[in-house]
């Protein structure tokens, strides 16, 4: 270790703000050699700018510097651009992909570093008619994927990948820099939140990558909502908030809810975890689903039947790809589907999401920002459109009803009070959806769902990619939702935990149908036989 | 008093109302300043360009509907004008003189409006996302078809067919007689000699402006901002796409054929053949100077970049005339006015998805 008593990274009181106000306060830590260092805060506590100072990102240059000093093993820098900086061996994995997506896995990971052919066309016309080595370009990217270990395809499109496969692809790149020429090889690597978007097989084979990574002497800053994987991988863990290291702890033996405090400053109710009795057996069956198909690309659903009683919560868990996602789109007519569904007794034509929201149901999407908000209106016009297309809410007559106008009155007091009501974080009920955070967007997707008064509400990830402190706020209000007005709720989510913690039973959806229906106090070892495809005894079969 | 507080406001201003109208805005005020210096009568500078706003912001509100279903600015506007050219040509053949014939060109153009603006309409859905490059084809295309239909239609009027045959539609065709300033004339001020304020036509556009305005605060003109603004949004909050953006665009043709009748009534002729082939590119820089995006616009960006364009059209050349001393005139709106659309169209991304 003569080496590496300089540490490899080092922030020294660093502080930044933006026009006066203040983002980060005198930030002080250090980062061994192969350190796994797992950074977490809830969203704007500061971490995604301190990477950015790190990169030299043109935002923080933009914007008048930032005050102390980073240091690069013992010696101060201070990058121009994140091209710098990974020449100085830091790369980082973003939360947004940048990948081309009619390009090969290969040809993604090694984009404008491919090895290159000289051939007699360069000889005439210089180095710009030299080709590509594709053979080389494989083994190198192959090389790289093998050192994730995971079963990725080179020669797939990215379009055409599962989300979990372009994040590896994007990873893959990164390591593969370490054997490019013009850099030193990768020492640093930042992920920020690579598993958000991962299901928990595809994050622990990721997990399993980064120790590796880090034996082999690179170490890694990583991001992430889910703390659990905090403490499986990493060493230290560095908890921020409001612009300030909270605590740096060795990640050993650290209980989550301790992390959990730090991080919200607040108690952390865990997600309103008060088990509960709810005989579902014996309530009426409000929605059932028979042998329903959904073509909805990477979430085939092939072949399932479901009742759904009235008053419960059910829970919809499986891995990524498994095709839990195709329910709630297929039943609600974004995707192809077919079969039958029938909704307190009448069945609901599908293949048009006006059948299914006459009903009396409604859809919170997974995808927010495709599907769930309108990101450049109000929040005003987020909240008040589904309710005033679909059931004439939110006008007002003029001229003895032969015109109606919006209701500008009613949209606003409707809006403030689910602002209130979902603690929903934004300067007006006249912002931009588009500007609020991950979370308070989530919460306009609910209150949208909310302003409809649905007898069944389908609830697709609802907590995909936001801070805990969010995430307990959103699940408490679907409990309360349920519990205060009846509601019926089907809610989808990749994260078991979390399915259990507010839902009565949980159906596990495995191939395109439904492998079985456990009650919500299972074991979560049950859950994890039926999630691998196999079926323990308490597990009932398809319908219930 | 701290001084940074008119500082602040005056980059709120800036901000919203937008450093180009601003300069523009300026730009013109400059041409009112040096008119007198140059010689020309400020009363008739402002005369004609109050009369040219008139004649041109219907179309150019023509282009509401659809940048709010998400369809883009209406290069296939011609579509519109070519279905008022109908109406007029109909009207003029039934041959009713006066202002009546003004109705009645409006009321023939309606059908045709509806029926090419629902095949349009058809067409654009088909092609979603490359609408403005197919809706300029469209115009283009339907222009040529109807240079063959003037011909061949068998309109018999004398004042409409060429002289020497009988038959097919002349180019230019005037109204007079018909309704020539059918509009201009209705409630005119005459502030001087020079100075006449075409109230009739100014309120006319207030009406269609209104109507616009009044059915985008209605439920299906509320949907169909959501559908421009994010489709598969409506789509989920279960409205049709499909037929939202076919109204929209049924709506933007009719807009059209309303506005060149308007424009006829005000020019005094009826332009055939290639005639509407270049109408459209005014509309949409007018709209897109008035601050528009591709995918946003309000009655506001119409009023306001009508007059702009229409000012500063009108305005140049009259005043560099003048200065220079020699008859450039046309060559002047020519640079300016096609100078003004490439400064449109190169801020066109601004804002845009």
């Amino acid at each position: 270790m003569s080496v590496n008593d300089v540490p490899l990274l080092e922030m020294k009181h660093i502080s930044k703000d933006f026009f006066g106000n203040q983002v980060l306060n005198d930030i002080n830590f250090s980062l061994r050699q192969g350190e796994i260092l797992g950074l977490v805060g809830e969203n704007g506590a500061g971490k995604s700018t301190l990477m950015k100072i790190l990169f030299g990102m043109d935002e923080i240059h933009q914007t008048g510097g930032y005050g102390g000093d980073v240091l690069i093993e013992g010696e101060v820098v201070n990058f121009a651009s994140p091209s710098d900086a990974l020449e100085r061996g830091i790369g980082m994995v973003h939360q947004e992909f940048s990948l081309l997506p009619d390009f090969t896995a290969t040809e993604n990971i090694m984009l404008n570093r491919e090895p290159l052919k000289y051939t007699w066309l360069s000889e005439l016309f210089g180095e710009r008619m030299n080709t590509l080595d594709r053979e080389q370009m494989q083994s190198i990217a192959s090389d790289a994927i093998g050192r994730l270990s995971v079963p990725l395809d080179q020669e797939m499109l990215v379009a055409e990948m599962p989300v979990g496969h372009k994040q590896f692809t994007e990873i893959a790149r990164e390591l593969s820099k370490e054997a490019s020429e013009t850099s030193e090889g990768i020492k640093l690597l930042v992920l920020d939140e690579p598993t958000a978007v991962l299901s928990e097989q595809e994050a622990e084979s990721l997990l399993n990558s980064i120790k590796r990574l880090s034996a082999a002497g690179i170490a890694i800053i990583f991001i992430t909502h889910r703390l659990q994987e905090i403490i499986d991988v990493c060493d230290t863990i560095m908890v921020m908030r409001d612009g300030m290291i909270i605590k740096t702890v060795p990640a050993e033996g650290v209980p989550i809810t301790d992390i959990a405090h730090w991080m919200v400053g607040r108690e952390v109710d865990s997600a309103s975890r008060r088990q509960r009795t709810f005989d579902y057996e014996t309530a009426p069956t409000i929605l059932s689903i028979e042998n329903l198909w959904v073509n909805m690309p990477g979430e085939t659903v092939r072949n399932v039947s479901l009742n759904v009683h009235k008053g419960e919560i059910l829970g919809i868990g499986g891995m990524a790809g498994q095709g839990k996602l195709g329910i709630p789109n297929g039943a609600m007519g974004l995707f192809p589907a077919g079969g039958k569904i029938v909704f307190e007794g009448q069945e609901i034509g599908l293949n048009d999401p006006r059948n299914f929201l006459d009903a009396g149901m409604a859809f919170v999407s997974e995808d927010r920002r495709g599907v769930g908000l309108l990101l450049d209106e109000s929040l005003e016009w987020n909240i008040s459109f589904t309710a005033m297309q679909i059931q004439q809410k939110f006008l007002k007559p003029y001229l003895g009803g032969l015109i109606k106008w919006r209701d500008q009155k009613a949209i606003e007091e409707e809006t403030e009070s689910y602002v209130k009501q979902l603690e929903i974080r934004c300067v007006s009920t006249k912002q931009k959806a588009r500007e609020l955070s991950g979370g308070n967007q989530q919460k306009v997707c609910l209150a949208k769902a909310f302003a409809v008064h649905p007898k069944l509400l389908f609830v697709s990830e609802p907590t995909r990619g936001i801070d805990v402190g969010a995430k307990s706020l959103v699940l408490q209000a679907l409990r309360r939702y349920n519990e205060e007005i009846g509601t019926t709720i089907v809610m989808i989510s990749s994260e078991l935990e979390e399915l259990r913690s507010i839902c009565d039973r949980i159906a596990i959806v495995s191939d395109g149908k439904v492998f079985g229906i456990l009650p919500a106090t299972a074991k979560s070892a049950e859950f994890g036989l039926l999630m691998v495809g196999q079926k323990s005894q308490s597990a009932q079969g398809g319908a219930v | 008093m701290n001084i940074a507080v008119p500082i602040t406001l005056g980059k709120r201003f800036v901000k919203s109302f937008g450093l180009p109208r601003i300069i523009i805005a300026l730009f013109l005020l400059s041409l009112f300043i040096l008119a007198p210096i140059a010689g020309v009568n400020v009363g008739t500078s402002f005369s004609d360009t109050l009369n040219r706003f008139g004649m041109n912001a219907i179309m150019v509100l023509a282009m509401v509907p659809m940048i709010h279903s998400g369809c883009g600015l209406n290069f296939g506007l011609p579509l519109g004008i070519i279905a008022g050219l109908l109406g007029a040509t109909i009207s003029l053949q039934i041959n009713i003189p006066g202002p009546t014939s003004f109705l009645l060109a409006m009321l023939f153009a309606t059908p045709f409006a509806l029926i090419l603006g629902w095949g349009y309409g058809e067409l654009l859905n088909r092609v979603k996302g490359g609408e403005m490059m197919i809706a300029t084809y469209v115009g283009f295309s339907s222009v040529a078809f109807m240079c063959i239909m003037w011909l061949l239609l068998p309109f018999n009027n004398p004042t409409m067919v060429w002289g020497f045959s009988g038959r097919g539609l002349r180019t230019t065709i005037s109204v007079e007689g018909y309704y020539l300033h059918a509009l201009n004339d209705f409630l005119a001020i005459r502030l001087s000699r020079h100075l006449v304020i075409p109230t009739g036509m100014l309120l006319f556009f207030a009406l269609f402006a209104f109507f616009i305005w009044a059915f985008l605060h209605t439920k299906v003109g509320t949907a169909m901002t959501a559908v421009g603004s994010n489709p598969t949004f409506a789509r989920a909050s279960g409205i049709n796409v499909d037929r939202v953006r076919t109204l929209s665009v049924v709506m933007s043709t009719w807009l059209g054929a309303i506005g060149i009748l308007v424009y006829q009534q005000s020019f005094g002729f009826i332009q055939l053949y290639m005639g509407p082939f270049y109408m459209a590119l005014p509309a949409v820089s007018a709209i897109l100077i008035g601050g528009a995006s591709v995918n946003k616009a309000s009655i506001l960006n119409v009023i306001l970049g009508t007059f702009l364009f229409q000012g500063i059209v009108t305005m140049t050349p009259s005043v560099m005339n003048s200065l220079i001393h020699t008859d450039m005139s046309e060559v002047i709106r020519i640079v300016v006015s096609n100078g003004m659309i490439l400064y449109a169209l190169t801020r066109r991304t601004e804002g845009a998805r």
